[in-house]
């Protein structure tokens, strides 16, 4: 295990400068609040998909570094996405964090920097809340959409 | 005085760890090597149930168990009748509340504290909602304390029940118990104690107390998990329903009723903990033969020697300075706790981040979370050294960003 392998400065950086933080009050978006409860880290994010495409991406959260900044790392890769490819890209995302091997071409950008934290087990669940809120938010429109 | 190379030597997680730098007792204290043996022995030589058979591996199985009880009861002075194994403090803590709601009625109040574990809480939240009874909260002090008086201006003739924590799991904080339990006996209220955190580490007396319910765990006080003890009185426990029903709990069993057998049979329905009570008997022994006192004055030297050194550590903030447990809690600038506790891990220093349990305590501080560092027989003023050390590693490295 090597410290300088989970906090890498480009994780420091969406740390202490994120990208897409803060609310917005409009009912267009999708909120989902999930929490971290073995720590009391917790997270929301907000959605807005136009015609099945994320047109935008607002989270808000209490956590570690490694929480925070996945945060803002996931609204930067998954914005303008697709529903569907964004579900593809938050996949691999989770295959990076267990450590296994992942789709580079689907998973691009400074997600990728987060790959050092399957070497700390413990820190999985704060890398992984935000995905986890847009994934429930994605499969949430799309059980929607299906009972009309 | 503790001598803690040849105390390590009792702990086999030492041999296997030598690194390690262990501050999170107040979780779940390390394992001594007498009570692995003797939950050991049980299955390599006995393994058979208690109470049932008339051969004598069954004999000596029970014999095993009801020493185990003996020796519980002596150690907070209670009668044989009034211990009742569970699987820990949390089981214990909830039979009792479960057992509330068939007691307690719309308007009648349960008094509790946002200092308590939620599993001191969270029972008595529900049994409020059942039954229509009323959560009253003890204003704390400034600092965090339950104190007498404010205990006092909460308690009324409405007050039923008094369900405290006897030292803070997050604070360390110690409760005035006896005072408060003769004010409560006055309203006539029952008083149960979360004593998970004072067990391990100070003389419990159920007689001088005179609390009505008292729960502790085995895991915290280096005996095994999936063990507890649930105390009452002797009365309070005959007049509550059973909070299981089954095997060697009822005394005749009828068609369509059945009576039941007194305490603590009453409460022990089908097989019990066998080998973890005989494991935390055990470690009774083993606190016994080293001594609340040697064990206080240690732990609190070093809780003593390591708050003076934090003290030059700019930027940090200690919430329980005075605590009366040896537990330090803190935080370090804006740097999250849990950031800290993955630094600290790689100098093999384990401490507890986040809430520990007591969200209440958090919301009463104003934080989203801490980290706690808690002290134990088996700690070295080492220990203390290269935890701080690794604390100042931390924060320059976060601040270096």
């Amino acid at each position: 295990m090597n410290i300088e392998h989970l906090y890498r400065q480009v994780i420091m950086e969406h740390y202490k400068s994120p990208k897409n933080k803060g609310f917005v009050a409009d009912n267009s978006y999708l909120t989902i609040h999930l929490n971290n409860p073995s720590c009391g880290d917790e997270m929301t994010v907000q959605l807005k998909v136009v015609d099945h495409v994320i047109t935008d991406i607002k989270h808000q959260g209490t956590g570690c570094s490694i929480c925070c900044s996945s945060a803002s790392v996931m609204s930067e890769t998954l914005k303008g996405k697709s529903m569907d490819d964004a579900m593809k890209i938050i996949h691999e995302f989770y295959e990076l964090i267990k450590g296994y091997p992942y789709d580079k071409e689907i998973l691009v950008g400074d997600a990728v920097v987060y790959q050092g934290v399957a070497q700390f087990p413990a820190r999985v669940k704060c890398a992984t809340l935000a995905w986890k809120a847009t994934e429930q938010g994605i499969n949430k429109i799309k059980e929607d959409e299906l009972n009309g | 005085m503790i001598d803690v190379d040849r105390i390590r030597k009792d702990f086999p997680i030492y041999s296997k760890q030598p690194n390690l730098i262990y501050l999170d007792s107040a979780a779940s204290s390390l394992k001594v090597s007498s009570v692995i043996d003797k939950i050991d022995n049980y299955y390599q030589t006995l393994g058979v149930n208690v109470h049932r058979g008339a051969y004598d591996l069954a004999y000596e199985a029970t014999r095993l168990y009801e020493e185990a009880r003996e020796t519980v009861s002596e150690f907070i002075h209670a009668k044989n009748e009034e211990i009742i194994f569970t699987r820990g403090t949390t089981s214990s803590l909830n039979m009792i509340a479960g057992s509330y709601r068939n007691i307690l009625k719309p308007g009648d109040e349960i008094i509790t504290s946002e200092l308590e574990h939620h599993s001191s809480l969270l029972p008595w939240m529900v049994t409020a909602k059942h039954t229509g009874a009323k959560l009253v909260y003890i204003p704390l002090n400034e600092e965090g304390r339950i104190t007498v008086d404010a205990f006092q201006s909460v308690l009324s003739d409405r007050t039923k029940v008094v369900a405290l924590t006897h030292v803070s799991n997050a604070l360390g904080f110690l409760t005035q118990i006896k005072e408060i339990t003769k004010l409560a006996h006055e309203k006539k209220a029952v008083v149960i104690l979360d004593a998970a955190q004072s067990a391990p580490h100070m003389k419990l007396d159920v007689v001088d107390l005179d609390v009505d319910f008292m729960a502790f765990s085995g895991h915290k006080m280096f005996g095994p998990s999936g063990v507890g003890v649930l105390f009452g009185k002797e009365a309070l426990l005959n007049l509550l329903e059973p909070f299981e029903y089954g095997g060697e709990m009822a005394d005749e069993v009828y068609k369509d009723h059945a009576t039941w057998k007194d305490a603590p049979l009453r409460f022990e329905a089908g097989t019990p903990v066998i080998s973890g009570a005989i494991g935390l008997a055990e470690a009774i022994r083993y606190i016994n033969k080293i001594g609340f006192d040697s064990i206080h004055a240690h732990t609190h030297a070093l809780q003593q020697y390591t708050l003076e050194k934090m003290s030059h550590i700019e930027g940090l903030a200690i919430y329980n300075a005075s605590s009366e447990n040896p537990v330090i809690t803190f935080n370090i600038n804006d740097i999250h706790p849990h950031d800290i506790a993955t630094m600290l891990d790689q100098y093999h220093v384990s401490v507890r981040a986040g809430h520990h349990c007591a969200q209440l305590v958090n919301k009463f501080l104003g934080v989203s979370s801490t980290l706690r560092a808690s002290f134990h027989i088996y700690n070295s003023y080492a220990d203390c050294d290269a935890f701080v050390a690794s604390v100042i590693a931390a924060k320059n490295f976060f601040e270096g960003f």
